[in-house]
């Protein structure tokens, strides 16, 4: 697919483009077509940043990264339009921030710890081997306010961490961003807007009998 | 044992910071065939390396969050995040300030070739007639020796140097310019130009420092709105790429970096004769000779080293026999709403990144207006689009939609988009409580003693600031959505933001007519001492509601040429 550029060729066009416009000069300035094309075709060809089953933990044990794989999938599960929360490469984004955060560890050391004791309490499992169902049942009660009990305060915390970083992971990833429909970040010779986008607005707006 | 070393060389005009003050002087002067030496606290910057301007957050393992995760816990590393050009602190490791106790100050500096620049907001609005002339307008802070006319040349070769966007209007409020053509408004912007029609509210395209086309060597903008990270075609204005880069070429200039000027030394007559600074790379004390010197630090610092000049003649600080050093010290009043607009959620996908900033702003409207409960006025910014994802970006909505998995999904991609904000720049008018001296105690990292600040609001800001959060709620309500941000607390000063925290501080060198009131006579050279300059915005009598930068440069520019006349004339 010739439109679509993987990251080396993106960097190639921004220097070309650079060098392109110092040497044309004063006056001609404006781009070319082929130099304007849109980079963020460049996420056509979405890659995963998972590094996959080869990934080796640098803080958390071997099952407290199975846990978060399991959460963070979760939280951002794979769904007809794009891939989930692993294979944007999110369970290796925590683990490695927590290897350098002494603060961000503890939140999510303690976290799984906690997640672990309370399914045992509750229903005689830790999380991953617990049944599905009672997984959704704890993390209901995390997630929702109506839900909350005393019993589950003590995850609370871990819980909007999680959240909060599994979506930072995933729509910072090329997956997350084509997810969006984030279509900037690239070089345009004009700057103009789609008629289509200002009409559908103004047409849901209280303006729309505006002309 | 410490060595002070001493160049014999006597430099024509040393001019000390990199910014908008400091690059204009050093363009003007060495385009009309001056030596200048410029010194600069930070580093020499390199585009190439420095600017991130194209990178997307996964190029990075920490996505942005920091290599240690420092943005997740409020670390000042990253003040405005980790891919923005490089930008400097509220916070320097070992170059501390004080605040006077139970006050709240923050001071933002940037030790880099081309300082502040680099990253700004690069928003480009002259100053009113009665900007110039406050105290005559309505009686409150202080008339400046010079009027708009007297501004208005140097507006004009400022603009048509930087590249400024624009229309013509035809407001008092907000004088035009020599403008690029402007830029379409984005599609939340035009429901905004409704909305203000709907309330009397003007919505005008915005006047930026990016070029629209190309002008003077620089290519046209290409649209990527990330200026704020720096700009590799030098599109978007900056000191260091438009004056300093091509003021190297001539010659001319002579760069010394990474030089924190510690003080301004005196002859027997108070003349400046030299300049002694810390070579912070081999932390050694040296000294040039000049014969003038041209302080552009920065407000607040250029403020510091005249302060921190003490001699037998100027006991108080270099040119401060008016003890005006440090007084007059004014931020922007800031203030923003946010607000979701459901007419947004749902729009067709399409690349709205063009300039960074707004494409549109509201100048003040209400000039004539009586019986308002505050002077002067603000502007309004306008927030919103598809900005690229960032860490952080979509915590507001996680945390309304609550829940998780496709259903969170869904919600995200709904309201991606939908998000207008208004953020409000106001005057303040200076007031006695606000300023900063000399810390008594508390030296830098290079012995050099900092500064302290004092700082208030007055209810003239705080007024401005209910209004600004009426306005901003009204228009958003206009456009149909609901507001997001929290109400105006019961205590509205708690609203305002914090001194310094818009940064744009000012008045901290004034100048006018009488040096008993004042340091700098109207050419922003000291009375009491004839081969000293200051270019940035210290020397304002005001900091009304057009961000300071197109002023920095004009005076500057202004200064510079009365500067070379002066030393043409053989008066310097």
């Amino acid at each position: 697919m010739e439109n679509h550029l993987d990251d080396v060729s993106r960097r190639d066009l921004f220097r070309i483009l650079g060098t392109s416009i110092v040497l044309t000069g004063a006056g001609s300035g404006v781009l070319s077509p082929a130099l304007a094309q849109h980079v963020h075709m460049a996420l056509a060809d979405v890659k995963s940043l998972s590094k996959g089953p080869n990934y080796q933990p640098l803080c958390f044990t071997k099952h407290n990264y199975l846990t978060l794989k399991k959460l963070a999938d979760t939280v951002i599960p794979a769904d007809a339009n794009s891939g989930g929360a692993s294979d944007a490469g999110a369970p290796e984004f925590i683990d490695f921030l927590s290897s350098r955060n002494g603060e961000l560890a503890a939140i999510f050391n303690g976290g799984f710890g906690w997640l672990d004791d309370y399914m045992q309490r509750t229903y005689g499992s830790d999380f991953l081997t617990a049944k599905p169902g009672q997984q959704t049942e704890v993390l209901d009660k995390l997630a929702y306010r109506k839900n909350y009990t005393p019993e589950t305060a003590g995850g609370r915390n871990f819980w909007t961490w999680l959240r909060n970083m599994v979506v930072d992971a995933y729509y910072t990833s090329p997956a997350g961003v084509k997810d969006i429909g984030f279509m900037g970040n690239g070089a345009m010779a004009s700057f103009s807007v789609p008629k289509e986008a200002v009409d559908y607005a103004l047409k849901r707006s209280p303006f729309a009998n505006e002309g | 044992m410490l060595q002070v070393q001493r160049s014999p060389e006597v430099h024509d005009v040393v001019v000390i910071g990199s910014g908008a003050g400091g690059g204009t002087t050093v363009k003007v002067l060495t385009d009309m065939g001056i030596n200048v030496t410029l010194i600069e606290a930070g580093p020499m910057l390199n585009p190439a390396k420095d600017f991130k301007e194209h990178m997307w957050p996964w190029e990075v393992d920490h996505r942005g969050v920091g290599p240690n995760a420092e943005n997740y816990f409020g670390k000042d590393i990253y003040p405005f995040g980790y891919f923005l050009a490089p930008n400097g602190y509220w916070n320097i490791p070992g170059e501390p300030f004080t605040v006077a106790e139970g006050q709240d100050f923050k001071w933002f500096r940037s030790r880099i070739m081309g300082g502040r620049t680099n990253h700004y907001g690069r928003i480009t609005l002259r100053f009113a007639d009665y900007d110039f002339k406050p105290y005559q307008f309505d009686g409150l802070g202080y008339d400046w020796p010079i009027t708009y006319n007297d501004m208005a040349p140097y507006y004009d070769k400022a603009e048509e140097f930087i590249g400024v966007t624009g229309t013509l209007e035809g407001l008092r409020s907000a004088p035009d310019g020599k403008f690029l053509p402007p830029v379409p408004p984005r599609v939340h912007e035009t429901l905004v130009m409704h909305a203000g029609k709907k309330l009397n509210i003007p919505v005008i395209p915005s006047r930026m420092a990016m070029l629209t086309k190309p002008l003077n060597g620089r290519a046209a903008c290409h649209y990527c709105g990330q200026c704020g990270r720096g700009c590799q075609t030098a599109s978007a204005f900056t000191s260091s790429q438009a004056m300093i880069f091509p003021a190297m070429k001539t010659g001319h200039l002579n760069i010394i970096t990474n030089a924190m000027a510690r003080e301004l030394l005196v002859d027997d007559k108070g003349r400046v004769k030299a300049v002694s600074y810390v070579d912070k790379a081999t932390r050694t004390e040296k000294t040039i000779r000049c014969r003038t010197v041209v302080v552009a630090a920065s407000a607040c610092e250029s403020a510091r080293l005249l302060l921190n000049s003490k001699s037998t003649k100027f006991p108080g600080g270099l040119g401060n026999s008016s003890g005006q050093v440090g007084r007059n010290l004014t931020d922007t009043v800031g203030h923003a709403v946010s607000g979701i607009v459901p007419a947004l959620e749902g729009l067709p996908r399409h690349n709205c990144d063009g300039i960074g900033g707004m494409h549109v702003y509201t100048p003040w409207w209400e000039l004539d207006k009586k019986n308002k409960d505050f002077p002067r006025g603000y502007h309004i910014e306008i927030g919103g689009g598809f900005g690229m994802p960032q860490i952080g970006s979509f915590r507001g909505v996680a945390a309304n939609a609550e829940g998780y998995g496709t259903k969170l999904k869904d919600d995200i991609r709904r309201y991606y988009g939908s998000t207008v904000s208004f953020a409000g720049r106001g005057e303040m008018i200076p007031n006695e409580h606000s300023f900063c001296e000399i810390d008594p105690v508390q030296v830098d990292q290079w012995g050099i003693p900092v500064l302290k600040f004092h700082f208030r609001w007055s209810e003239h800001e705080v007024n401005m600031v209910k209004h600004m959060h009426k306005t901003f709620s009204d228009l958003i309500s206009a456009m149909g959505g609901r507001v997001t941000s929290r109400e105006l607390p019961e205590r509205a000063a708690s609203a305002v933001s914090v001194g310094g925290e818009i940064i744009h501080e000012a008045g901290t060198v004034r100048m006018g007519d009488d040096p008993k009131t004042s340091v700098l006579n109207k050419w922003s050279q000291a009375h009491e001492v004839d081969n000293l300059f200051v270019a940035d915005a210290a020397p304002f009598n005001g900091n009304p509601d057009k961000n300071v930068t197109l002023t920095i440069v004009a005076n500057a520019w202004r200064a510079a040429e009365h500067l070379a006349g002066e030393m043409k004339k053989g008066n310097l």
